[in-house]
């Protein structure tokens, strides 16, 4: 193995005479991983976060025991079925103010087993744990961000877990009881352990409670894969864009080692074991770029991570923690990553090597001779990948048609640019008329080449800053409107039980300058499990319900007790449309309106009071929205829970709510424009590193131009004038791109993944904004090269002249 | 999860050790009590020489008291004379003098039921939280339950605790047995005050030996009908052992002459053990055994969930000529329980022969 060690040495000679291009290759990988790991590590670290939160809430998945009515189930029922054997947990929740703050209470009781929040710090004394968490005064847990917005009037002892959503206080049931003022029921009851055989039927005990396994998980899920796909979906593009770098740094120190291979392969080194150097060396900088890759994708997740949480905090009320820990996933995913992305890189080259005639002479312009001929090839296969996305787009719906649809789009429009530029540039050629700018045109085409790898990069990265804004914007436009519309009443009330709902309703009338009973029913449509409520069609809704499509005398059906709303993920599951017939358990309703239900995984339908009321005439009214000035809201709860006990956790006012709704989109925007800058950075680092190699190579044309007397400097700023353009029309380009990009998306993803599609909403004013930084970027990577033909010392210009080349 | 989950345990393992060991680790370390003062640093009720049981009202809950508890021994035979024992246990324990009502009640509970025979031993648990009627005790007429486990007065006797149904079930066996009483309640110590230490710690204690019982076991292969003898313990207290004080070997015996023995040893790592005991006649009459009466050796070992636990022993009392030694029934009796313990069966050969229990905390 003396010839392979001698040809390694060889080879690995060939970066220490080119640092800069082994810098490139190894930024190149680095910074696809980074942003590849980056946003993997944020994305297991906040799905880690809700699950360990998720399964404090719904007690790992366990089934929950509710009253079939809604009301809370009594606390002697409770205990009739633990006196029974029932194994059984009891859970009171309910937000209420305390330490000056709103929180959410969430009590359990450790005697009967449920799982209970993990402290951030181990209590070295162990043993006081049972009777200091019970009290008096008792523990609460609370994430360190809860706690510290607590004033000093709480006097439960406070203890940290990062692991509890915001907001949320856990301390003992009998703390909470007393606090929220529910000494005599419960929230709930978990069933904490399989139920024996032995058991006495719950129809004796207790007939009114039912059984089922917790949604919430389900939800969060639901709602907040959407924004890990985006996420993800963000990652791979910039992953690819890194890639782009990569391959075209590869590709150039093949080419330039062209010589060095013919002459190892005529000393007799076989192709083999070339190749396998080829490889070994591959391997290595796989390994130091994955590692550098990893480590830099921890420090944009770290720096990230904060907001993402909140982020998912706040939209979607996923637990998620702001704290970054190493995870053996993303970090195996990084390296993997890295392997695949050099795999890809070097794939081209590597075959070409196995091809490369020994006797070949080496060919410096081969490159550019032969991407003439490669343009047209290239162009071909763009221009099938493009029509096999407008294929797909056109026939194909569902998940994997949806990232097919994208890859193909991006390669396609990535491989297009190329020829395309090449195209608009012999354009150029031709209609320039003064010799200046012919030579200015013909020179761009002859660099065209060696830029159009950083050019295809700086594309995708573009485009995938416009998808992705577009995307988010769009989200954020249709979210926001959707709870302006769904949220019209300024006040939910929940009276909790039938006679309690009979009580409160004169009060809720005078009170309120219309009240809408609110009324949700599990049932089956069409013979699957889906959920009904109803709906009074009175002017506050029907002037606000949001409807994505509605036949004209839509209210008037609803109200008649014809006709259904359904929501949009049944819409979609079942290919309803409007006009047909929706059998809502035993009864048939025709489809008169189909509503947005954001995050809803289920299928849902909606009809008149009245129908409502014929139908399911065992299911009592206890929930109540009601519009009333927002300055009587206050006074107002005050008054229900201090006149008629009803608990604070009962009554709901939607503006602090919408507000909170709100401000998170602000910070979802943070994180996209820290990803976007990220990106194109990326693609500028591509650009730089293609301008600093194109220069040293670009003398001989440099040279004559200089010789017919035009000045340095000015040849200096021909180049960053020559970059501003390139990118502006890369940029140009991008646009649509990126338009696409959004579309699948918001179109074909989005409805594959979850259910619902939204509506897409352009901003001109991005594409503008965006443009500029394109060009700023392309300024900034061509200042350095540029600089450095302006001020090349004119012997060197001269020695343009004496090189064979 | 992890974190708190395990402490919890922990916590609740602590409170049962307060109930085994009378050492309530999960409390506040309080002042060593004296015979005669009302009540503890923290405002529990202590035991005080002298005072009269007072029947049924004793029967129920004492949560003025930190610790309390209600236990049941069997020894059981069926048609074949094949032996078992079984364990009832009902613990209580009060985290504050405050009783507190509903959920912020300061009592718990928790009970552990076990089942023996001579290649097995079952074992339950039990939790419930005390104020809201998932667990407690009513003197008359007499209940005490935790979830679906109970001990029931069965009618109204003069005497609550005559006629006893008790009920217990694990994930693999269940009891329900009837005990009927054949003699009086007996007091130990000095009229139901049982010092626990020469430096005056201290419990009320009373038993009924007497019981007859026939019931039904419920083991995997099917249903087994029993009868046999029963020995129910009531014992509360608020003060701590000596800390150097670090278990107890407890024996209750039914011996062939129609008299029981009740003696303990309570180990101290650095004092002399302490031995106090009671010898129950025919008649029902107790006389208290002073400590130095009556010397407990053990005789041999077994290999118990990974510990050396003296599983048989000799009896010694002289001055009455007793010279007992005793064998378990199943060796690996050991109460697999938040707090474990071994708790099992015996029988007893030499001066005399019988059956009882033996009881063996702090063996960690």
């Amino acid at each position: 193995m003396t010839g392979g060690r001698a040809g390694l040495l060889a080879l690995l000679s060939h970066w220490r005479r080119h640092p800069g291009q082994a810098l490139t290759l190894l930024l190149g990988l680095a910074l696809a991983t980074a942003l590849w790991t980056g946003v993997q590590a944020i994305n297991a670290e906040a799905r880690a976060s809700y699950d360990r939160a998720a399964s404090m809430l719904d007690q790992q998945g366990r089934p929950v025991w509710t009253r079939s009515d809604g009301a809370p189930v009594r606390l002697d029922t409770y205990v009739t079925l633990r006196k029974a054997g029932y194994p059984l947990a009891p859970v009171i929740e309910g937000t209420t103010r305390i330490g000056g703050q709103t929180v959410t209470l969430l009590g359990l009781d450790p005697l009967s087993a449920p799982i209970l929040p993990e402290a951030d710090a181990q209590n070295t004394d162990g043993t006081d744990g049972l009777a200091a968490f019970i009290g008096p005064p008792g523990q609460f847990f609370g994430a360190p961000e809860t706690l510290a917005r607590l004033d000093q009037t709480v006097a439960q002892a406070l203890v940290p877990a990062s692991d509890l959503a915001p907001g949320l206080l856990v301390g003992d049931i009998g703390t909470v009881s007393r606090l929220l003022d529910q000494p005599d029921t419960l929230s709930r009851m978990i069933e904490v352990t399989a139920l024996p055989a032995h058991l006495p039927p719950l129809t004796d005990l207790a007939p009114q409670l039912t059984r089922s396994q917790p949604d919430r998980r389900a939800e969060i899920a639901g709602l907040t894969g959407a924004f890990h796909l985006n996420l993800t979906a963000f990652g791979f593009l910039s992953f690819t864009v890194g890639l782009f770098i990569a391959h075209g740094a590869v590709g150039l120190a093949f080419e330039q080692r062209r010589a060095m291979m013919r002459t190892l392969r005529a000393l007799g080194l076989p192709a083999r074991t070339l190749i396998a150097l080829m490889a070994a060396e591959l391997v290595l900088f796989a390994l130091v770029a994955g590692t550098l890759g990893v480590l830099l994708g921890y420090l944009i997740a770290a720096a990230l991570l904060p907001d993402v949480a909140a982020t998912l905090r706040g939209l979607y009320g996923a637990p998620a923690t702001g704290t970054l820990s190493l995870r053996p996933g993303w970090i195996g995913a990084g390296f993997a990553m890295a392997g695949l992305g050099t795999t890809i890189a070097a794939a081209q080259s590597l075959t070409r090597l196995l091809r490369l005639p020994i006797l070949a002479s080496a060919q410096p312009r081969a490159w550019r001779l032969a991407s003439t001929r490669n343009l047209r090839r290239q162009a071909g296969a763009a221009i099938g990948l493009i029509a096999l996305s407008g294929t797909l787009a056109w026939l194909g719906d569902g998940l994997a048609t949806g990232f097919v649809l994208l890859g193909a789009l991006l390669l396609g429009a990535a491989l297009l640019l190329p020829p395309l530029l090449a195209a608009a540039l012999a354009r150029a050629v031709k209609a320039a008329r003064r010799p200046l700018p012919q030579w200015f045109w013909a020179d761009s085409r002859q660099q065209l080449p060696g830029l159009s790898l950083a050019l295809m990069a700086l594309l995708l990265a573009l485009a995938a800053n416009i998808g992705v804004s577009t995307m988010v914007g769009s989200f954020r436009l249709a979210f926001t409107d959707w709870l302006d519309q769904r949220l019209v009443a300024e006040v939910y009330v929940d009276t909790g039980t039938p006679e309690m709902a009979m009580r409160l309703r004169p009060v809720l009338d005078s009170a309120a300058r219309e009240v809408l009973p609110r009324v949700f029913h599990d049932t089956r449509i069409n013979n699957h499990p889906g959920a009904v409520q109803a709906l009074s069609p009175a002017a506050s809704w029907r002037q606000t319900w949001p409807l994505l499509d509605a036949t004209p005398d839509a209210w008037e059906g609803l109200a008649a007790g014809t006709g259904a709303f359904i929501n949009e993920q049944l819409h979609y599951r079942q290919t309803l449309a409007l006009g047909d017939e929706v059998r809502i358990d035993d009864t048939a309703y025709t489809v008169l309106g189909i509503y947005p239900d954001y995050g809803n995984p289920s299928a849902e339908a909606l009809i008149g009071l009245k129908a409502f009321q014929q139908q399911f005439p065992e299911v009592p009214i206890i929930r109540f929205a009601l519009r009333m000035p927002p300055g009587d809201v206050a006074a107002f709860s005050a008054r229900l829970r201090s006149e008629y006990g009803l608990p604070a956790a009962q009554i709901i006012d939607q503006s602090a709510l919408k507000a909170s709704g709100h401000a998170v989109f602000e910070r979802t925007f943070a994180i996209t424009r820290a990803l976007n800058l990220l990106t194109l950075g990326v693609a500028a680092l591509a650009m730089l590193t293609s301008l600093l190699t194109l220069s040293t190579q670009r003398l001989p044309q440099v040279a004559p131009v200089w010789a017919l007397g035009l000045q340095r400097r000015h040849i200096g700023a021909l180049e960053l004038l020559r970059s501003a353009l390139l990118a502006a029309m890369t940029a140009v380009l991008a646009i649509p791109v990126g338009l696409c990009l959004a579309w699948v998306l918001l179109a074909v993803v989005n409805v594959g993944a979850f259910g619902w599609r939204l509506p897409m909403t352009v901003f001109p004013g991005d594409w503008i904004r965006l443009t500029a930084l394109a060009i700023l970027a392309a300024l900034a990577a061509a200042a350095l090269p540029a600089r450095k033909l302006a001020s090349q010392p004119p012997v060197v210009l001269m020695k343009g002249f004496f090189s064979d080349r | 999860m992890a974190k708190i989950l395990t402490a919890l345990p922990q916590a609740i393992r602590a409170l049962v050790c307060a109930c085994l060991t009378l050492v309530p680790h999960a409390l506040p370390a309080t002042a060593q009590g004296f015979a005669g003062m009302g009540s503890d640093a923290d405002g529990f009720q202590l035991p005080a020489p002298g005072r009269a049981f007072s029947f049924p009202q004793d029967h129920g809950a004492h949560p003025g008291f930190r610790i309390e508890w209600w236990y049941v021994t069997a020894n059981l035979e069926d048609a074949e004379s094949r032996a078992f024992g079984a364990q009832w246990t009902l613990f209580r324990a009060s985290l504050s003098p405050d009783p507190g009502e509903g959920w912020t009640s300061s009592q718990i509970w928790f009970a552990h039921a076990g089942l023996t025979d001579a290649s097995r031993h079952f074992t339950a648990q039990r939790f419930a939280r005390g104020g809201i009627g998932q667990a407690g005790v009513m003197a008359q007429p007499f209940h005490a339950w935790i979830n679906d486990w109970a001990m029931i007065g069965r009618d109204n006797s003069a005497e609550a605790l005559d006629n006893l149904q008790i009920q217990a079930r694990g994930a693999d066996f269940a009891y329900d047995l009837a005990l009927a009483a054949e003699g009086p309640l007996v007091t130990h110590g000095e009229g139901g005050y049982s010092v626990k230490s020469p430096r005056g710690q201290a419990s009320y204690y009373y038993s009924q030996p007497h019981y007859h019982v026939t019931g039904m076991l419920d083991l995997p292969e099917g249903p087994v009908a029993v009868t046999g003898t029963a020995w129910l313990d009531r014992e509360w207290s608020s003060q701590p052992l000596a800390p150097s004080q670090t278990g107890w070997d407890w024996f209750s015996l039914h011996l062939e002459d129609d008299t029981k023995l009740m003696v303990y040893r309570l180990r101290d790592a650095e004092a002399a053990d302490f031995v106090p005991g009671t010898h129950i006649l025919p008649d029902g009459t107790a006389q208290h055994i002073p400590d130095g009466a009556i010397t407990l050796t053990p005789e041999g070992t077994a290999q118990v969930a990974g510990r050396e636990i003296p599983v048989r022993w000799r009896i010694q009392w002289p001055d009455k000529g007793y010279d007992l030694h005793t064998a378990p029934l199943n060796p690996q009796s050991w109460m697999d329980t938040n707090v474990p313990y071994w708790e099992g069966p015996v029988t007893v050969q030499g001066s005399h022969s019988g059956k009882g229990y033996l009881e063996m905390t702090g063996y960690e």
